[in-house]
């Protein structure tokens, strides 16, 4: 079956995010004075081939661990999606 | 001695880290290619400055999986001396061998210039040499400068005396406690933003860190004694 992961990354809260600070200070110039906070991360999606959701799961689990996130300075999330023929 | 000095796809001051440690301190070098398997025999690796494998993902993402990576990984646990520098030291974060993690620049520019960097631990592989203390002005050039560690970790570090530099003025790209390199706690691998690589020779503008590069032969020479220690 055909799956679309798509992995989420944020910048740990506790980790200086100054693009996500730029973003806001843009939004505050231009009037949007309810921005409270920016932060700004990355999406990752995957085209992938598997059997069932939780083993595709697993697998994208492991690729973030291993390669996409870096744990130290990033948050992952991700949802697997099976793609209807 | 000899050196290796790794070049990924994208390195740019591999020729520049040779010219240091051949033409500068006079060793022999030897350039390793990011698909070897091994590293050669060499006695030093540095993985050098650059943009390896475009920075894609994150900066040393990609490197620290090349097949070189495999045989410097080996090479670090089995005691030999590791230089990261700048992307360099990205990589061997990213690959585990140093703690931490490097990140855009608190005032998201790019910094090009030179920085006061003084040596905060002289035990390891590349202050061998130095004085504690002692300030020396090395360039710095990258947009991802700035150190981070968890607060667990920065606590360990400084109580470890893992910090190796800091900017002595200050850190122009907000590090953690004006981090500009750390070690690991072996001492034999040692990461460091700024390049030394471009401080070795009064034409370059200042030849203060060809010291860096030089310790190692102490180093080596005092395996023995700090076994015995």
């Amino acid at each position: 079956m055909k799956f679309v992961a798509r992995v989420f990354l944020m910048p740990k809260t506790a980790i200086l995010d100054p693009q996500g600070k730029a973003v806001a200070v843009s939004l505050h110039s231009l009037g949007y004075d309810e921005v409270a906070d920016a932060r700004l991360g990355k999406l990752i999606e995957l085209k992938l081939d598997g059997k069932d959701e939780a083993s595709v799961s697993a697998r994208v689990d492991e690729m973030c661990r291993r390669l996409l996130a870096n744990q130290i300075i990033e948050d992952y999330r991700f949802e697997v999606e099976n793609q209807k023929p | 001695m000899k050196w290796g000095v790794v070049v990924f796809p994208g390195s740019c001051d591999e020729r520049d880290a040779a010219y240091a440690v051949g033409s500068v301190i006079g060793d022999e070098v030897e350039m390793l290619w990011h698909g070897d398997e091994d590293t050669r025999g060499v006695d030093a690796i540095v993985l050098p400055g650059g943009f390896s494998y475009g920075d894609y993902l994150r900066c040393g993402a990609m490197a620290r999986f090349s097949p070189v990576m495999k045989a410097v990984t080996a090479h670090a646990k089995a005691g030999g001396p590791v230089f990261g520098i700048c992307n360099g030291f990205q990589i061997l974060c990213e690959a585990g061998l140093l703690p931490g993690a490097l990140v855009r620049n608190s005032a998201l520019r790019f910094l090009c210039r030179s920085v006061n960097v003084r040596v905060e631990n002289t035990a390891t592989a590349f202050t061998a040499s130095c004085e504690k203390g002692q300030v020396m002005s090395i360039p710095i050039k990258n947009g991802e400068g700035c150190f981070v560690a968890s607060p667990d970790e920065l606590a360990r570090l400084e109580r470890e005396g893992r910090v190796v530099f800091r900017y002595a003025d200050g850190a122009p790209n907000g590090s953690l406690n004006d981090i500009a390199g750390v070690c690991n706690d072996a001492g034999n691998v040692v990461g460091l933003m700024p390049h030394p690589e471009h401080a070795v020779d009064p034409l370059l503008g200042s030849s203060d860190a060809a010291v860096l590069f030089r310790s190692v032969h102490a180093w080596l020479a005092g395996g023995d004694a700090r076994k015995r220690a």
